[in-house]
């Protein structure tokens, strides 16, 4: 699948999107927020405080508990902004 | 319903032209609102605000929270328009027009609007400062996510 940060994720992270391939105990986005901060000091630091990072799956806000199975693409950003 | 117009946009936009455009030739209209959000510079300690969106994601939440104000008010037009980029102090970064028959539904909606998209249209705000030093994410407010409490009772 393929993973896209946004704001400070995406400077911590120092990359904007990535394919990742999560092993299969990797369920749901909290899951995957764990695993992430696994793979190197950046993702530790960019998933420190998982909490109050925002996910969506396919473009759609959802929440930590959500399934990622079938997803194609999983954004991580911080609480919005705009407006 | 009628249909909205969504633009998400690093242009910058006109709000009375669109206003214009929203009633051009009609006569069922009997009230517009538009609101426009705009850059200010923090006691002049901003030099810009950049917005970063999430392309296709920020066109297609902004239109989930347009159809649920559409299937919620009467409304007979509605044009919102969300700049991203640079945006210097005095520069327009959010225009909403809400068009009724009568001025409680056109009110209503635009300030919906505007407290949704502040909370779930994915864009974010980096400030840079005058002094020209490191340039730091806004922080979400939590009176914007209260603000949408007003919308949730009955």
């Amino acid at each position: 699948m393929k993973a896209v940060y946004f704001a400070w994720v995406r400077e911590r992270v120092g990359l904007a999107e990535e394919a990742i391939a999560p092993p299969d105990s990797v369920v749901t986005v909290s899951d995957l927020m764990d695993w992430l901060a696994g793979r190197g000091e950046n993702y530790a630091y960019a998933f420190e405080n998982a909490r109050s990072i925002r996910a969506a799956l396919d473009r759609r806000h959802v929440k930590h508990d959500a399934a990622i199975a079938g997803a194609g693409e999983i954004a991580f950003f911080p609480p919005m902004t705009g407006g | 319903m009628v249909a909205a117009t969504i633009r998400i946009q690093t242009e910058d936009f006109d709000a009375a032209a669109e206003q214009r455009a929203l009633t051009h030739g009609r006569r069922d209209i009997g009230a517009v609102v538009s609101f426009t959000g705009l850059c200010r510079d923090e006691g002049g300690r901003l030099s810009a605000l950049e917005l970063e969106h999430y392309p296709g994601m920020a066109e297609e939440e902004v239109g989930r929270v347009a159809r649920e104000a559409l299937a919620r008010w009467p409304l007979t037009g509605l044009t919102i328009i969300h700049r991203f980029g640079k945006i210097a102090p005095g520069g327009n970064i959010v225009l909403v027009v809400a068009a009724s028959s009568h001025r409680r539904a056109a009110f209503e909606a635009a300030d919906f609007l505007m407290d949704y998209l502040k909370t779930r249209a994915p864009f974010w705000k980096k400030e840079h400062l005058v002094t020209g030093d490191a340039a730091g994410w806004v922080e979400a407010k939590a009176e914007d996510d209260a603000a949408l409490e007003r919308w949730e009772k009955d």
